[in-house]
């Protein structure tokens, strides 16, 4: 689904990223592990054109993402709180989204009612602007916003941090589901190795720009991650 | 302790964002500021002189100890809209070992350095030296400056008190609106005659100095009791917190007229209706469209047509340069979402274009009636909105490419430069002086309704090729996408 060739970002000579290729399947649940400034952040800017590559491309579904736009109507992201619109209300923001992915009201709702347990009573029909929510109770919305539209490619960004632990817990399956049952491919970053391990069938570990391990997820992941972070 | 203080400030002032603006923006606010000086310089000189010529008769510190009164309403007026405690800066000093009351000393006393507070000095000095100079007791003068300096505090410190009471409201205004009217109408119809008791209590102090304690007195009050009201608020669940507005909606379902650009209309409807600084844009229309007032009755004004078309495009096009400078820096916030999501450029823009296009259309139409001055006028008025449509829109837009300061929707917005780049100043030139350029010389060269055709072929043209337009602004986005993404991730 998504194949990377010699991508490689520089800023002023400093080398952010630099990999030689990256497959990721269809279906995949593929995790991006790795301490700050490792370059997470930067390849899935790369992979939604945010930023440009100095060398190389990405290919999603074929189409080369800092050439065409087609990609977009079945890829979704969340990164960071700026993909939020601090001046709608939850509802608003939805709809909006849905109307940018081609649904109507109804799908929208009908979507988004399945994450009532994911909300916690603290999203829908509160009256609050997005920019009056708490950081977690924001991350909810993106995250959530992130899945309107049937997506066939979702990225999430440090999709666990600020959540409290009941919502951690409920995300991963929603992640789970996603991934087993409904094939979409679903991109994590984190710094939470037991998350990820939980939750992704493959681990990739960024150091300084450069993949250092491409792990298959099984029993002893967690413990071949926390060695390698410990030293 | 005050020299940490002090040290904070400076840095504060040094590493603001505003600082880091560019430097016409700075040359421009010091221009305003050594403008009102020198206007309150040259009130201050030549006051008593004038006031001598005028009213012979009178005593000028007479006349101005009169109208002190109305002064003050209007210093408080001004000060209400131009001037915030700046409490929230103290946030991160709550969790330090420093006592509250120190605290709360530091942002008042900071509060009285305001410029707002020295400005007048540039008028109490001058004048009071010219009093001593034509031979006032020296002593009684002296007094008479001290006591409007305290005066002017005691503004800044009622103002504080005011604002603290009006900002649980929900039209916040309108408590000072209301005192300050009711204060005014009680004088004005002699019910209670504020300005007799105010000049009689200047001129008391005036005769006898030592009746200067009284103002120090009402001072000290006010200083205290916004200490007791801060003292409340210094809390974060209190006054530090920001305040969470409930949501109004409407469901703007008329804009589903508008087609596949509906979305963004209401989108762009719900940002100029939900952030301070673009509402304030929406205020800035009746400016606008009372533009033409300060020109047209005057008789200097009556015959010189060259100047409409000017007015024309102010006050037609006031919305659409308001708002239009800022795009696409308005979206800054969001601008990665927008640019992740499966739209189209075109549309984008295409709303924006709409909505001023609208503004421009509506505000022609409620500009009708200046027509009573003058049919000229009308002519003008309606070419100047068609060259606005067809021309600025485009114009306008295109400028917003070169765009790549981020704007910060939760800041107030007067007096607020942020998101302002030389483009903004730039543009002005072809928005403004062209048209009124061309119209000047084809009025001179073949008459009115010449240039008048002129001005409308031109806005015309350009509705004709909007569609080729679009693409061309379109294209040009496209081209510094990534440019702006970067520039709008920073925080000043």
């Amino acid at each position: 689904m998504i194949t990377t060739y010699n991508i490689s970002k520089k800023y002023n000579n400093n080398v952010v990223l630099n990999i030689e290729s990256l497959d990721i399947p269809k279906g995949q649940s593929f995790g991006l592990v790795g301490n700050n400034g490792a370059g997470k952040t930067t390849y899935f800017s790369l992979l939604l054109d945010l930023i440009q590559p100095t060398t190389g491309y990405i290919k999603n579904n074929n189409i080369q993402v800092n050439e065409s736009e087609a990609w977009k109507p079945f890829t979704s992201a969340f990164i960071d709180e700026s993909f939020l619109i601090g001046y709608l209300t939850p509802e608003e923001y939805f709809y909006f989204i849905g109307e940018l992915r081609n649904q109507n009201k109804a799908d929208v709702d009908a979507l988004v009612s399945q994450f009532e347990d994911f909300f916690h009573g603290e999203i829908l029909n509160q009256k609050k602007y997005l920019r009056d929510l708490s950081k977690g109770n924001q991350k909810k919305v993106g995250i959530v916003a992130a899945l309107i539209g049937n997506p066939e490619v979702v990225i999430l960004d440090e999709p666990f941090a600020n959540l409290d632990p009941t919502t951690q817990i409920r995300l991963k399956g929603i992640v789970k589901d996603l991934a087993e049952k409904q094939g979409v491919t679903v991109l994590i970053s984190s710094h939470d190795l037991l998350h990820v391990t939980d939750v992704c069938e493959r681990i990739v570990v960024l150091e300084k720009g450069e993949i250092v391990k491409d792990l298959v997820t099984n029993a002893a992941t967690l413990k071949e991650l926390e060695a390698h972070f410990s030293n | 302790m005050v020299k940490h203080f002090v040290r904070l400030e400076w840095k504060s002032f040094l590493r603001s964002a505003s600082f880091g603006k560019s430097l016409a923006i700075k040359i421009l606010m010091g221009f305003l500021a050594l403008y009102f000086i020198a206007i309150f310089l040259s009130i201050g000189v030549f006051l008593y002189p004038a006031l001598k010529k005028a009213m012979p008769d009178a005593d000028p510190l007479q006349v101005v100890n009169n109208v002190l009164f109305y002064w003050v309403l209007f210093d408080l007026i001004f000060r209400f809209f131009f001037q915030k405690l700046p409490v929230m800066v103290v946030k991160p000093l709550l969790t330090l070992p420093i006592k509250r009351s120190k605290i709360i000393n530091y942002v008042l006393g900071k509060s009285s350095l305001s410029f707002f507070n020295f400005l007048p000095l540039f008028a109490i000095i001058p004048f009071g030296v010219t009093l001593i100079i034509e031979g006032y007791p020296a002593l009684s003068v002296v007094t008479w400056m001290v006591t409007m300096f305290i005066i002017v505090l005691i503004i800044n410190f009622l103002n504080f008190i005011i604002e603290s009471f009006s900002a649980q409201a929900e039209m916040s205004f309108l408590p000072i609106i209301l005192i300050v009217a009711s204060l005014y109408g009680l004088n004005y119809f002699s019910i209670i005659s504020f300005s007799k008791l105010f000049s009689d209590g200047i001129n008391a102090i005036y005769e006898i100095p030592v009746l200067i304690v009284i103002p120090i007195l009402i001072l000290l009050g006010t200083y205290l009791y916004n200490f007791k009201l801060l003292k409340k608020k210094l809390f974060l669940d209190a006054g530090l917190k920001a305040k969470v507005k409930e949501v109004q909606a409407s469901n703007l379902e008329w804009t589903k007229s508008f087609g596949d650009i509906a979305p963004f209309m209401q989108l762009d409807l719900k940002l100029i209706w939900r952030n301070k600084r673009t509402k304030s844009s929406v205020w800035m229309l009746l400016i606008g469209l009372l533009y033409g007032l300060f020109f047209y009755p005057q008789p200097q004004f009556q015959n010189e047509f060259w100047l409409y078309p000017f007015v024309g495009v102010f006050s037609t096009g006031i919305f659409l340069i308001n708002f239009g400078q800022f795009i696409p820096a308005w979206d800054s916030g969001y601008y990665k979402l927008l640019m992740s999501q499966n739209i189209k450029y075109e549309q984008y823009l295409k709303s924006k274009f709409t909505l001023m296009a609208l503004s421009v259309a509506i505000l022609f139409v409620l500009g009708i009636p200046y027509v009573f001055l003058g049919w000229e006028i009308l002519l003008a008025h309606f070419v100047a909105a068609i060259y606005n449509v067809g021309v600025n829109t485009h114009v306008i837009l295109y400028g917003g490419s070169f765009n790549r300061k981020k704007i910060d929707l939760s800041q107030k917005a007067a007096f607020n430069y942020q998101g302002t780049g030389a483009v903004q100043w730039l543009i002005g030139i072809p928005l403004l002086l062209l048209p009124m350029g061309l119209f000047t010389a084809f009025y001179f060269l073949v008459g009115f309704e010449m240039a008048c055709l002129i001005l409308a072929a031109l806005g015309i043209v350009g509705i004709v090729f909007h569609q080729k337009l679009m693409k061309i602004i379109a294209a040009k986005y496209l081209e510094s996408k990534h440019k702006m993404i970067a520039a709008f991730n920073q925080d000043n």
